[in-house]
Order: C-alpha cells, then structure tokens, then sequence
C-alpha cells in the first residue's frame, strides 16, 4: 500500500518538469498575449486553414522535388517520347498508363514531370509577385495616407487609374513591348496588383494618423518615415499579411492566364497556363487527361492558397472586409 | 535618480516672475472646404482666434472651458502640432511659431505633451519600453542597455514597475497608461509639460492619483505645466493661474483664488455656478446660472463679445465692440477680464436680464449649465 502510493507519487513527480511547483504557478498566471499570438491561435484552430496549409506544404514539395519526378520515371520536362512511345501512331497524345502516369501531351513529353516542374514557376511568381503587390502597395498606401494632399491625391488617381484599366489589356501589352520571360511576368503580375491593397493600406492610414500617439510621436520630434514605419507601420502588418495571403492565389491566376494566352513563360519551359492552352487543341479528339491535369493542378493550389488566405484574414483581421467582392 | 548623467534641470535661481512662455495674440484657422488640387476655403473655423497669455517658470496655468472652445488647439499651436495662422509663441525667450520642422527639434525636447486618452495616445502595438524609450531613440541621445536603463530610471520615477517594460499598453490599466504618457513625456526632463485633459479620461479615484503624481514631479523636477481640463476642481486644485476660454479666445484670466471669489466675467460666474457642491443643504441655496443655448459655431463666431448671444447681461455695445482684456473694476494687473459689463461681488447673475433684442439672443429651450 505505502509502495503504492510512494510510486504514484514518484509518478505525479516524473509527470511534472524539474522546476514543477514554479511552472505550476507560471502556468496559472494570466498571461497578456500579443495580438500576433491570438491571431496564430486562432489561425491553428482552424480546421480548413490547417487542410489548405498541409496541401500548400505538399505542392511546395512538389515544386522543391520536381527533379526528382523526372528522375523516377526517367522522363526529362522537355524530353518528347516519339511514337510509338509517347504518341499513338496517329502522332496523338496517350492516356495515363504505367509509364506515363498523367499521359503525354501534344510532343509526347510526360504530363507529370511536366506539372511538378510547372509547379514552380506558378509558386514563384505567385509568391514574388504578391509580395512585390504587398510592398509597393504597403509603401504607396503609407504615403498617400500619412502625406495627404496633393500626394494624396495624386497616388489615389494613380491607383483609381490602375484599378479602371482591364489588368489583362494592359499586361498584355506591356509584355509584348518588353518581351516575355520569367522577369518580366513578376513585375508585369506583381507591379499592376498592388493598387487594392494601397488603397486598402491608405484608408488605414488615413484613420491612424488620426490617432494621438502619432500626434505624440510628432510632438517628440519624430520625422515622417520614423513615423510611417515604426508608428503606423506595425499597425496595418495585419492587413498586410492578410493580403500577401490572398494575392497569392490572385498573381497564380494572372500568371496562368497570361501564359494560357501566350504571353507568359515562353515554351518549352513547363507552365500549367501554357499547358492548357496547349490542351485545347487536342482535347476534342479524346485526350482529356491534358486538359484536366493541369487544370487541377490549378485549381488546388489556388483553391489552396485562398483558402488559407481567407482563414488567416479571419484569425489577424477579424473585422477587416472582403478584399475581392 | 541622481545617477542621471544629465542632471535634472531644476528651475533655476531666477525670479519667481520668470517668464517661460510667452504666447501672444496666436490665431488658428481651419479651412473647412478644401480640394486637394482647387484649393476653395470658403469658410473657416475660427479654432483659436488672438490668444495671449505668459506662463511662469514652475508654475501651473490651468486652461478651461467649454467642449469645442479652442483649448486642446491652443495647446497643439503652443507644442507646434498645428502651424499657427498668426501669432507668435515665445518659449525660454526663443520666438518657435516659426521654426521649421529641423530648428523646431532641440525645443522638442523642451516642451512636452501629455494626452487626454490614454488609450489612444500610447501605440497598442509597440512595447511600453519602446514607446518611453521614443524620445532617446529619436534624439539619438541615448542606445541600447543605455537607452533601457533611463526608460527603467522614468518608469519608477512615475510609479510603473520597471520590469514591466517588456509589456505592451493592452496589459496596463488606465491609471499605469497615463504614468506611461507621463513618463515618455519626462524622459527628458522637459521644461514645459502641456497636459490636454490628462486625467478626463480617468476614474475619479485614478485621477486623483495622476493628479498628485503631476504635482509631485512639479516638486521634484520643477516642471512647468499648462493644464487643461474642463473640470473645475481639478483646475482650482492644481493650478496657480486659470484661464477661461470661450470660443476661441480668453475671457477671463487670474489667480485661481481670485477667480474663485471674484470672477468678473458673466460665462466665469455661470462656470463656476455649475460646480457640484458636496454638501446638499448649500447646494440648493446657490443661485445657478443657467445659460440659454449652445455654444455658437466656431465658423461663424457671434461679433463683437462672443458670449453675447447667451450672456444675462448682455448690452448694444456687446455686440458692437470687442471688450479688451485688462483689468476691471479695480482689480489687479494680474486679474483679467474681457468684458464690458463684469460682474460685480455678490452680484447676482441669475436676475439679470440683457437689454439687447431677441433676434440678437439664441432662443432655445435646450438649456445648458455647462461645464
């Protein structure tokens, strides 16, 4: 009996850490949390969030291991499979089959190399080009909100003017002037999204220059970019993460777009809008595994990336509005 | 304290009439329409409309008045919030109504301000060390362990732990945020403090002791404080001189004592008349002046005495003239009235009655005691 209790009682003490009675008590101290904390709860709780983080994880494996799809199957992104390989006799793509396990496209190159590799472009310009939206849009936001204005006025017309125009026309053009690549798609995608979150970030600003601790760091002789970055900066780092998160999905569409149109990466470097524009013309004699391939590819991670997108607006910016109505 | 390497300014050995702040007939204008590229200001709210007045070295100028008299921007033009319209703002013998933003820095130091919320004046996102710490890192003056070290050395000088510089405002109650505003606004020992309704915000018994923690650092510092605030005990308990405000401009101004007992001014007298009295029995013997209407717009101010529209005794010539402020019946240099008809001593306002027309007058069955 006494052995008993002496044993339970070593176990209550193995449960407990070294310092048991001190953590004991820390743990029951209320503790203040940082909003940045309470919105990470929040965003851990949630289940969808946390579904679309694990499914964003796998397509980043994805793209990181794309050589390594190419070398399980022997198959290189550029390499074409003649007939009767990788084409039908008829020189048509081949449905998936132990070798070619999502098909072969129009050149007879293998679909699922093609899709991992395509995996990377999609991920790079659409995280790039959201955070080149989120910075300069952060940036314009800041001084249109803070100087007010004639700079007011004139970047919030710059941006009425951005928002106005179709996003396609004018990428579209301007790729054609510049000439396509890699580059180019990051500035064209990333440089013509940002006018939302400026003005998102400048309505923002416009109520907390109002408030009296920039009045108090004013009357401390703060500059205005100590001001803008280190007082108000901190303050709308919720929105901005928040649309970092939705852009991303935003710039992978715009991405594929311009490439489905013929403007983005240029062949033969594997790109899922390139792919499927190039699915179409086989499509109607039978070959739908090129057109849904890609296309789900697309669609999950996009579906991924807005998903995780609106669940970290929820958890950071609980009462901040729709970004895309 | 005395390990501050940079030793406490203490008022210096100068006569007690030692004048730190001189403001002086300071006007500010806020166009009320206008296009960013069009600029159209068709009309203007008169804010502050000639205010003058000296502050004395260690002591207190208590500023009062209405909701929407002009204070809080007389204290914004007074620490350069606000650029001035015109006037000019005197400050250690130095004029900085006109400095620019870099020449306005050292005097930056010199006069400091104390906000009314004390929520809103402290960034939620910013750790409390940081946001005391503002002052050094902004000023260069001050890095590191340095820096860490005086933000502790303000902390306790104000009553807050200075462990708790790690915490951010959220984890302070409403009483330790305004010690935090007091503390960012005395890290360096500034010689003027402007405090704008520092303890408005306050509960009653939190009040009392920002009130005292105020006072005490007066003492010990010998800081000079323009004081605002629409309470009136709090004014008559910290202040050596009170200024009354009314849309805009100064109507009465002397020492606390001497406006208690005899105020001169009709918008004074209603004032203080408002003041509760603890005690129910004299209470109801007072005589309270009731003031008819509002405050009239700040854009389109009343002509010549401004408080004509609402004042008991009211004339033609208050309409007519501006009445200067200087010394009425045979007060003092240092009693100020702007009034054509001051109120005598045991005067009683509450039957008096103005002889100018209705049309003159605002008519309203909202009655205000104001205060």
């Amino acid at each position: 009996m006494a052995f008993n209790i002496q044993e339970s009682a070593d176990a209550v003490a193995g449960a407990v850490p070294a310092p048991g009675a001190d953590t004991a008590v820390a743990a029951r101290k209320i503790e203040g949390r940082s909003p940045w904390r309470l919105g990470m709860e929040r965003l851990l709780h949630d289940r969808a969030s946390m579904i679309s983080l694990g499914t964003i994880g796998v397509i980043l494996l994805v793209a990181i291991l794309a050589p390594v799809f190419a070398a399980l199957t022997g198959h290189g992104p550029n390499q074409q499979f003649y007939a009767p390989v990788g084409l039908t006799a008829q020189g048509q793509p081949l449905g998936p089959s132990a070798h070619f396990l999502l098909g072969t496209d129009t050149l007879g190159r293998d679909i699922l190399v093609r899709i991992a590799y395509g995996t990377r472009i999609s991920l790079i310009v659409g995280v790039f080009a959201a955070m080149i939206s989120v910075a300069i849009g952060a940036i314009v936001g800041l001084a249109a909100g803070y100087f007010g204005g004639l700079t007011d006025t004139v970047l919030a017309r710059f941006m009425d003017w951005l928002l106005a125009i179709p996003f396609l026309l004018l990428a579209i053009s301007l790729v054609t002037v510049i000439g396509p690549g890699l580059v180019v798609l990051l500035i064209v995608v990333g440089g013509l999204g940002w006018a939302t979150v400026g003005r998102i970030i400048r309505g923002q600003v416009l109520s907390i220059r109002e408030k009296e601790y920039v009045e108090a760091a004013r009357s401390l002789g703060a500059g205005p970019w100590r001001i803008m970055f280190i007082d108000i900066l901190p303050n709308v780092i919720a929105p901005i993460i928040v649309y970092t998160s939705l852009l991303i999905p935003v710039s992978i569409v715009a991405e594929a777009s311009l490439s489905f149109l013929g403007v983005g990466i240029p062949p033969p470097t594997p790109d899922w809008g390139a792919m499927i524009a190039d699915s179409q013309s086989v499509f109607e004699y039978g070959a739908w595994w090129y057109l849904v391939f890609p296309s789900a590819a697309l669609l999950i991670t996009t579906l991924a990336f807005n998903i995780f997108g609106d669940g970290v607006r929820d958890a950071f910016d609980p009462r901040g509005g729709q970004l895309f109505v | 304290m005395n390990a501050d390497p940079t030793p406490t300014p203490l008022a210096p050995a100068t006569a007690a009439d030692d004048v730190l702040l001189r403001v002086e007939n300071v006007v500010k204008h806020f166009p009320v329409q206008s296009g960013a590229l069009l600029r159209r200001n068709a009309e203007v709210v008169h804010a502050v409309d000639g205010v003058s007045l000296e502050v004395r070295r260690g002591e207190t100028l208590g500023l009062v008045g209405e909701t929407g008299c002009g204070k809080s921007t007389l204290a914004r033009c007074i620490t350069r919030l606000y650029d001035l319209t015109s006037g000019t703002v005197v400050f250690d013998g130095q004029d900085i109504s006109r400095l620019s933003a870099r020449r306005m820095r050292p005097f930056r130091r010199e006069i400091q301000m104390i906000f009314q919320d004390p929520y809103g004046s402290l960034n939620p996102r910013r750790r409390v060390g940081s946001i005391i710490g503002d002052p050094f890192a902004i000023h260069r003056t001050a890095t590191g362990q340095e820096r860490k070290r005086r933000v502790q050395e303000v902390m306790e000088l104000v009553g807050l732990n200075p462990e708790h510089f790690n915490r951010f405002p959220a984890e302070f109650s409403g009483g330790q945020r305004q010690r935090i505003g007091v503390a960012r606004a005395l890290a360096f020992r500034p010689k003027l403090i402007v405090c704008d309704e520092p303890v408005s915000a306050l509960d009653v018994s939190i009040q009392a002791q920002i009130i005292n923690l105020l006072a005490d650092l007066q003492a010990e510092l010998g800081l000079t404080y323009i004081f605002i605030a629409h309470d009136l005990s709090v004014v008559r308990h910290v202040s050596n001189n009170v200024a009354v405000m009314y849309l805009g401009r100064i109507t009465e101004i002397a020492p606390v004592e001497q406006l208690w007992q005899h105020p001169r001014h009709p918008y004074t007298d209603a004032l203080l008349s408002a003041v509760p009295i603890p005690d129910p029995d004299k209470s109801s013997r007072r005589e309270r002046i009731i003031l008819a209407g509002d405050v009239p717009s700040p854009i389109s101010p009343p002509s010549g005495c401004r408080f004509h529209p609402r004042c008991p005794k009211a004339a033609p010539t208050c309409v007519e003239t501006v009445p200067e402020l200087e010394p009425r019946l045979g007060d003092e240099g240092n009693h100020l009235a702007a009034c054509h008809f001051p109120v005598e001593d045991g005067e009683d306002l509450s039957k008096s009655r103005p002889t100018i027309s209705a049309e003159d007058r605002v008519i309203e069955s909202g009655l205000l005691g104001s205060a």
